[in-house]
């Protein structure tokens, strides 16, 4: 069985997974911290970190702007780097990198359906935060690369993604509206006709010649974006990659955790490592009998409250542990504070990789 | 404030708030609140599953619409039924409303509707607002509750007919935008309570949702919901082990460290979250509701009495400034 020291040590990628609100980013964070404790040369890619941790990072909104890694000033072992995940920035990046020429580049860079798919495509966030976990990975500066995902509401979207959208871009329908040669592109052409002008009734006529442009514009890229796309797939289900399923002990979050892993089983991924966070402490071990009325009766009262909570959560954990095959479960205890700085950074590593 | 009167101040209720602060949970209790106060309420939900079917003891939602709480009893509660409006349901009714029913499963099956939405972000949104504002016409029920998506994603949702307003001209997606800024900009008939924890980051997110909520949409906000708070019982910061010498002399060591630890966790506890809760008054001009911490990780109808119980109170203790 894997400790998520041993994963620290031993991996070269780390995908936090798991719903909006359970603490993925800063568990995402403090794992790269300990793993640069440790000797490694760490960056980690956050999605949306809460202000003060970003700050604390070195992430504040002027240094993100280039969508660059950015080394933390922190004394450690090895080193600690951290990007800001830039959605639309690593989007054009890409386009970029596989246009023939610049002009190629800068007509899709300025056309309007372009710019509709890079900011707000629904995929495009979870498929860039892998496009810059892939290109982060080829980078010599690191040994290993933590990746925070989206929240999403589709659990696999971040594997999906990169495929659904490299489909889009490349779709059958597209190349019959663009290339009208040929006797069957035309008949075809003229039932295509009639959908133009539906979806012109729908929108309107300049959304449509924008959509158009861009898709005639993109033609010959499609090979690179698909090449790309299955290296992307390689590495995430390669074995130097490890998934770390982030939850909180709530039974709705619970039920979409479960999902989530027989999601990936299906994928032929493991959830290697589960953190359970905001734990609620066990104090004792028995029901406290007998003191129920009296002045002792409010501390009776708020054991059993405590006690019930706990082995509510316990119950609920244990559907999730045992969908798990091999993973490791680490839980954190709710926690006196939120995490706005470095030290405490450190100390919820401390939960994390306990000694 | 009598609560009828908070539940009929507009037709439309949207509860938002960030991930994992019981924001669905919170729109059911607020469907029960309403219900008991004799308001017909129609709660609906964007995405399957979520915790307001294990609420109400019922199967999960579908787009068929269901009861979920059926009215009458002694108290007179008017009846809660709850759906599901999904984007692409209400893309599909949008063709067909629009003589394109002949040609939505082509459109479907070619990837066209990837396109339509792409070319037209926030489209899927807007329709689904659309589907709302039409059952808001037709009286569907005295009180529709939107059990709206994550903070962040709530701000962009509302912002949906805004966006699309400029890119897409004259037509109907126009018109239809018109339509739901009308009904999102009238306190009459819309307006939004938004939902927080007692903790810092939850309480930064709701503050920034609330500005931008009213500064670039617009629309009327309602008392902010404190989710979870935990109480002090009366005696818990009584000295614990002067009071085990007089009472329980005998208690097992064990049993009086958990005695003692429990009780200082929650002092701790309920200390942080007073904190938040004076922050969150200090820089949010709202007034607010509160909801206790359930003490179990599987809510189900006995917990939604519980919550709508505090929520009532909370209600009637609100002048009518508050609201």
């Amino acid at each position: 069985m894997n400790s998520l020291a041993t994963l620290l040590h031993e991996r070269s990628v780390i995908v936090c997974v798991g719903a909006g609100g359970v603490g993925k980013t800063t568990t995402a964070a403090a794992l790269a911290l300990e793993a640069a404790n440790r000797g490694r040369r760490v960056c980690v890619v956050t999605i949306d970190p809460a202000r003060r941790l970003s700050d604390a990072m070195g992430l504040g909104a002027e240094a993100s702007l280039g969508n660059e890694p950015q080394r933390v000033d922190v004394k450690v072992n090895g080193e600690l780097w951290a990007v800001m995940l830039d959605t639309s920035t690593t989007f054009d990046a890409l386009i970029r990198k596989y246009a023939l020429n610049a002009d190629q580049a800068n007509s899709i860079l300025t056309n309007d359906f372009y710019r509709n798919i890079a900011d707000s495509m629904s995929g495009a966030h979870e498929y860039m935060a892998m496009e810059k976990l892939y290109e982060l990975n080829n980078d010599n500066r690191f040994d290993l690369v933590i990746v925070d995902t989206p929240p999403t509401s589709n659990a696999i979207d971040f594997l999906e993604a990169p495929d659904r959208i490299t489909r889009f871009l490349d779709h059958r329908l597209y190349k019959v509206l663009v290339t009208p040669s040929g006797a069957f592109a035309r008949v075809v052409n003229f039932a295509a006709q009639g959908f133009l002008r539906t979806v012109a009734r729908i929108v309107s006529a300049s959304v449509v010649d924008d959509a158009i442009e861009f898709f005639a514009t993109f033609d010959g890229m499609e090979e690179g974006f698909r090449g790309r796309a299955v290296a992307v797939h390689n590495l995430l289900i390669a074995d130097s990659t490890a998934f770390v399923l982030v939850t909180v002990p709530r039974n709705d979050t619970i039920e979409d955790a479960t999902v989530f892993v027989e999601k990936l089983a299906q994928a032929d991924i493991n959830v290697d490592a589960l953190v359970v966070n905001r734990v609620h402490p066990r104090f004792g071990t028995e029901e406290v009998r007998g003191l129920g009325e009296g002045p002792l009766a409010p501390f009776v009262t708020v054991l059993h409250e405590s006690q019930q909570v706990a082995a509510g959560e316990q119950n609920v954990l244990e559907a999730l542990t045992r969908a798990l095959t091999n993973g490791v479960v680490v839980n954190v205890p709710f926690l006196d504070t939120d995490v706005h700085n470095l030290d405490e950074l450190g100390r919820l590593a401390l939960w994390l990789t306990p000694t | 404030m009598d609560p009828a009167r908070l539940f009929a101040a507009s037709r439309v209720l949207i509860v938002a708030g960030k991930g994992g602060v019981g924001k669905s949970t919170m729109s059911a209790a607020l469907a029960r609140t309403a219900a008991r106060a004799g308001i017909s309420t129609l709660l609906i939900r964007l995405t399957p599953g979520g915790p307001i079917s294990r609420l109400f003891a019922q199967p999960d939602l579908t787009t068929l619409e269901q009861t979920l709480h059926a009215g009458g009893g002694p108290g007179g509660d008017a009846d809660i039924r709850g759906r599901l409006v999904t984007p692409d349901e209400a893309l599909t009714e949008y063709l067909a409303d629009h003589g394109l029913a002949r040609i939505t499963r082509r459109l479907a099956s070619t990837g066209a509707i990837d396109v339509v939405t792409t070319a037209a972000p926030g489209i899927r949104d807007l329709l689904v607002l659309g589907r709302v504002k039409a059952m808001e016409a037709s009286r569907a029920a005295d009180l529709i509750v939107l059990d709206a998506p994550a903070a962040g994603h709530a701000v962009s949702f509302l912002q949906s007919p805004t966006g699309l307003r400029g890119a897409v001209g004259a037509g109907p997606i126009a018109t239809q935008a018109d339509d739901v800024l009308a009904m999102l900009a009238d306190p009459d008939r819309c307006r939004v309570m938004l939902v927080t924890l007692a903790e810092e980051t939850p309480v930064n997110e709701v503050i920034e949702t609330a500005f931008a909520l009213e500064d670039e949409i617009g629309i009327a906000l309602g008392p902010v919901i404190v989710n979870g708070l935990v109480d002090v019982p009366e005696g818990l910061d009584g000295d614990l082990d002067a009071l085990l010498a007089e009472n329980a002399p005998k208690l097992s060591a064990n049993d009086a460290a958990a005695l003692r630890d429990a009780a200082a966790f929650r002092l701790r506890w309920a200390g942080r979250q007073r904190e938040q809760v004076a922050r969150l008054s200090e820089s949010l001009p709202l007034a607010q509701l509160t909801t206790p911490q359930l003490f179990t990780s599987a809510p189900g109808p006995q917990e939604l009495e519980i919550l709508a119980d505090s929520l009532t109170i909370g209600i009637n203790n609100l002048t009518e400034d508050d609201a």
